[in-house]
């Protein structure tokens, strides 16, 4: 079945939902090709190919919603589908904020997002296979304490997704991108650490080059090498760009609409109060060309926007989707998002910290003794709360240089103290994925060891 | 029951010979092994919030994985659409991985012997909706009533019905069912002008809807994660460094879950990339510390009959007396490390290829009473529960969140402390256990372990132990 085939059927669900007795419905399909080719020690490890679709359906009868979804698209998987979320909605409560976007809101960009290249699905399989391995031994061969590998991997994705409701929405876009990663493993006497890097494009051009991406992996695990445990006490501690991207993700979650109503934020009811030092600016936008949380219309059939969530310090807006934004008087910022099963919950479009000024390593001169971050474990941040603690790794810095690396330390503040403490944010924003961030400087964390 | 009568067979009409002509496909061009795995997943769920039925979704997905590998290569492939032409294109394009004649001996396919470690008639997701909704409004009340400070409650039930059905090229006919529930409660409590808090507790298993009546009904669950949430009401600072932790009795066994187990899958050993790796036969544990990995206790989230790969599960022992014993295998590391397959290869779906994964994870009880080893500890942490943890099995460096956890102060359990992230060496930690409980306890059945991007349901549990030394990361 082709893509061009699935509008039809997002069509001809929504009809057969009004026909069972809906009054609104709106269906998501989604399908997909992926590739994916892993190298290790030199030797193809494992190829793997495939396509697959789905499909998702929501009822509204009344105030009443009901879903259900299918990987059968065939006319009696389909029939089956809208006929189990039409029995659904019966055993839902009503809920006064249930519904659909209003028509007005409904929309989609008119621009070329960029997220489709061909590219992608023409590349030979051998290309794809020889990408992985040289990345795999510009790793082996950058240090001799590079002894081992966990391999190098090439992935390509092609993915569609088609959406329509009951409200006169119908909309699709295809997408696109593929990624190459090295791990390599680096041994030292009784030590012994990897690590990994990659680059991910919509296309294969944009790629870095395979070598570039095997050397990176190969420098950051050697580096690790012979880690100590230090005092706990507290100090500074600098988060590089790929550390600082997991702090957006636990704001992220402490700003949608669900955390919000049920005020289980820390920043639930803060609206237009500072919030974080006044640097900070925090954006969500989904209208950037080329980008990986770049999208035409969100899962309700919304249109994407820029949405400032902190502007210099200041909370300025919840990300929302319709059914949050009824819940608190407002309107959705189009964050409606969603897989196939299920109702839309709320994701993020390309949610980033603005850049600063100083370049990574005129703040890393600026720390007498601090911690420089590279990996965070573990699950320890309680965006109710605000309270953080995470088990870390990364590189002690004296005197402006980094010194030795240390792991089995944790890191622990509230999410409160660290954005009204940020004493850094370096000018380096890069956009690797969906959520993006530059190498960030927090004052003063815990540091936990001996 | 014999093949005839099986899900697959009956259903979609699939015969012995069907299944093959596709692992004939799978070898067209040579390669050592093919397998084909084919599964129907009903899946439903009802969430409850503001005590209002805001979510009942359902629906099904089904498709079939195709595998073949040629020495330490493999090939896969996968269909969401069971008709000849695609499963036959499916095995075609995982047979492009070995280059060569076609394999042309072919072991006849033989049902494997029948066992049925949850013998569960009706399975949750096959009974009527408004039996389930009414057990998810119970937990609602039940949590709201436990105290007047309860502002805010979700419940989630989730229920699915798995069909599989696997075919080896090695002659492995295997096909089971495999029913699984789980409810869920989240609880926030709030004193007038406070902090909110947060208390979360769930379970589940492979049971009949019914085991949520008798054994453990909404009740349970609501009142757990309520009392959880106002205990963290009164929860100080936690201290930071190194300490004596004692963890509780049940889901605390995350910690072997990660400090152990996953650097004991054989595929991370095999490549020589897991702190445990080549060390079969050395003292990685105190001698008090016997660790299993059983997918065979009746009724258990991490339980199956067979495993992904068509092998019936089976009892191992990781850890014998702090003594290294074994690997958990797949079919693929036990063909390359010549070892006998421990039953441990799992996927998330069809989509996926299978991996040495656990089950039910859990260190055999010891002799001391609990009571006796927290007023053994000076000056330390006591751990009842935990929300999760990582590893990073190169390193051997895992974390666990504790979720509740007191300090002990005299041999007493003295206040509540804020949640703390605790950190270790795999194979360090275990060496400083100097405690073993009686009482072991397993899960409530609610774990996942996620494992390159595929995400399977386990258990874990453990007995009260002492750590003697753990470095626990404090708060602010």
């Amino acid at each position: 079945m082709t893509f061009d085939a699935l509008p039809e059927i997002a069509e001809s669900v929504i009809r057969q939902a009004r026909e069972a007795g809906a009054t609104d419905a709106e269906c998501t399909i989604s399908n997909g090709e992926e590739f994916s080719a892993t190298v290790r020690m030199g030797e193809l490890e494992t190829l793997k190919e495939a396509g697959s679709r789905g499909a998702g359906v929501r009822v509204l009868i009344g105030r009443r919603m009901g879903s259900s979804y299918t990987s059968d698209l065939t006319p009696e998987g389909i029939r089956y589908m809208v006929s189990s979320a039409i029995d659904l909605a019966a055993v839902t409560t009503e809920d006064p904020h249930a519904s659909l976007p209003d028509a007005d809101e409904l929309g989609s960009l008119q621009t070329d997002l960029r997220l489709f290249s061909n590219d992608v699905a023409g590349l030979p399989t051998e290309l794809k296979i020889d990408a992985a391995k040289r990345a795999e031994a510009a790793a082996l061969a950058f240090d001799p304490r590079i002894t081992n590998s966990e391999g190098g991997a090439f992935d390509s994705n092609i993915g569609g997704r088609v959406f329509a409701n009951s409200r006169g929405f119908a909309g699709s876009y295809r997408w696109t991108y593929c990624s190459l990663s090295a791990v390599p493993v680096a041994t030292s006497g009784e030590s012994m650490e990897r690590d990994f890097w990659y680059t991910m494009a919509r296309n294969f051009a944009g790629l870095e080059d395979a070598e570039s991406v095997g050397r990176k992996a190969a420098e950051r695990a050697v580096r690790r090498l012979g880690a100590v445990k230090v005092d706990t006490q507290k100090v500074s501690v600098i988060f590089e760009p790929r550390v600082a991207r997991s702090l957006l993700g636990n704001l992220f979650d402490a700003v949608e609409g669900r955390a919000i109503y049920r005020q289980a934020s820390f920043l639930a009811g803060k609206l237009g109060e500072k919030v974080a030092d006044e640097r900070i600016t925090l954006i969500d936008d989904g209208t950037i060309p080329g980008l990986f949380g770049s999208e035409p219309f969100d899962d309700e059939g919304v249109p994407s926007r820029r949405t400032p969530v902190i502007e210099r310090g200041v909370f300025k807006n919840y990300l929302l989707n319709t059914y949050t934004a009824r819940k608190l008087g407002m309107k959705t910022t189009g964050n409606a998002a969603r897989g196939i099963t299920g109702n839309a919950g709320i994701g993020h479009h390309n949610f980033f910290l603005e850049a600063g000024e100083k370049s990574p390593d005129e703040i890393l001169r600026g720390v007498k003794n601090g911690f420089f971050v590279t990996e965070l474990i573990g699950s320890g941040v309680n965006t109710v709360t605000g309270d953080y603690s995470r088990g870390a790794v990364g590189i002690w810095i004296k005197d402006g240089e980094l010194a030795f690396p240390v792991s089995e330390v944790t890191i622990a503040s509230t999410l409160q103290e660290m954005l009204n403490g940020i004493a850094e944010i370096g000018n380096d924003l890069d956009f690797r994925g969906s959520i993006s961030a530059p190498t960030v400087m927090i004052g003063e964390m815990t540091v936990a060891g001996r | 029951m014999s093949f005839s009568d099986s899900f697959f067979a009956v259903k979609f009409g699939i015969t012995r010979r069907d299944l093959e002509n596709y692992l004939g496909d799978a070898l067209s061009r040579g390669g050592d092994y093919a397998d084909l795995y084919f599964e129907y997943l009903a899946t439903s769920s009802i969430s409850i919030d503001e005590s209002i039925v805001k979510s009942a979704t359902q629906g099904v997905s089904l498709g079939v994985g195709v595998r073949v590998i040629a020495g330490e290569r493999t090939g896969y492939a996968y269909s969401d659409d069971l008709s000849p032409e695609k499963i036959r294109h499916a095995a075609q394009v995982a047979a492009m991985i070995a280059a060569g004649p076609a394999k042309v001996e072919k072991t006849p396919l033989e049902e494997g012997q029948k066992r049925n470690l949850y013998p569960v008639l009706t399975a949750p997701n096959e009974t009527g909706f408004k039996e389930r909704v009414e057990l998810a409004q119970r937990a609602d009340r039940a949590a709201r009533g436990y105290d007047s400070r309860i502002f805010q409650v979700q419940v989630t039930y989730a229920d699915n019905l798995r069909q599989v059905l696997v075919a080896t090229s090695d002659g492995v006919l295997n096909y089971d069912r495999q029913p699984l529930a789980r409810m869920s409660v989240l609880a926030l409590a709030k004193e007038a002008d406070g902090v909110p808090q947060q208390g979360h507790a769930g379970g589940g298993g492979r049971y009949e809807l019914e085991w949520f009546q008798k054994e453990r009904p909404p009740e349970y669950f609501a009142t757990e994660a309520a009392r959880q949430a106002i205990v963290q009401l009164g929860a100080a600072d936690a201290p930071a460094g190194e300490q004596i932790v004692v963890l509780g009795p049940g889901w605390p066994g995350v910690l072997l879950h990660e400090a152990v187990g996953h650097g004991l899958e054989a595929d991370f050993n095999r490549k020589g990339v897991s702190a445990f790796s080549g060390r079969i036969g050395q003292q990685v544990a105190s001698p008090l510390c016997t660790i299993i990995d059983d997918g065979t206790i009746g009724g258990r989230r991490g339980s199956l009959n067979v495993d992904d790969e068509g092998n019936q599960t089976q009892r191992n022992v990781l850890i014998e007396n702090g003594v290294l014993r074994g690997y958990l295998q797949d079919n693929l590391s036990s063909r390359i490390l010549g070892a006998t397959p421990t039953g441990s290869g799992r996927r998330e779906s069809y989509e996926h290829i299978p991996m040495p994964r656990m089950t039910n994870t859990f260190m055999l009880a010891g002799e001391s009473d609990p009571e006796e080893i927290i007023r053994s500890v000076p000056r330390g942490l006591y751990c009842a529960n935990f929300a999760g943890g990582q590893v990073d099995i190169t390193s051997g460096n895992f974390v666990f969140s504790a979720s509740e956890s007191y300090l002990i102060e005299n041999g007493k359990l003295t206040r509540p402390v804020k949640n703390a992230t605790l950190i270790g060496n795999g194979p360090e930690a275990m060496k400083h256990v100097s405690m073993v409980g009686n009482d072991l306890k397993l899960d409530e059945g609610i774990g996942v372990c996620g494992k390159e991007g595929q995400s399977v349901p386990v258990g874990v549990g453990i007995p009260t132990v002492r750590i003697d030394r753990m470095t626990v990361g404090g708060t602010a």
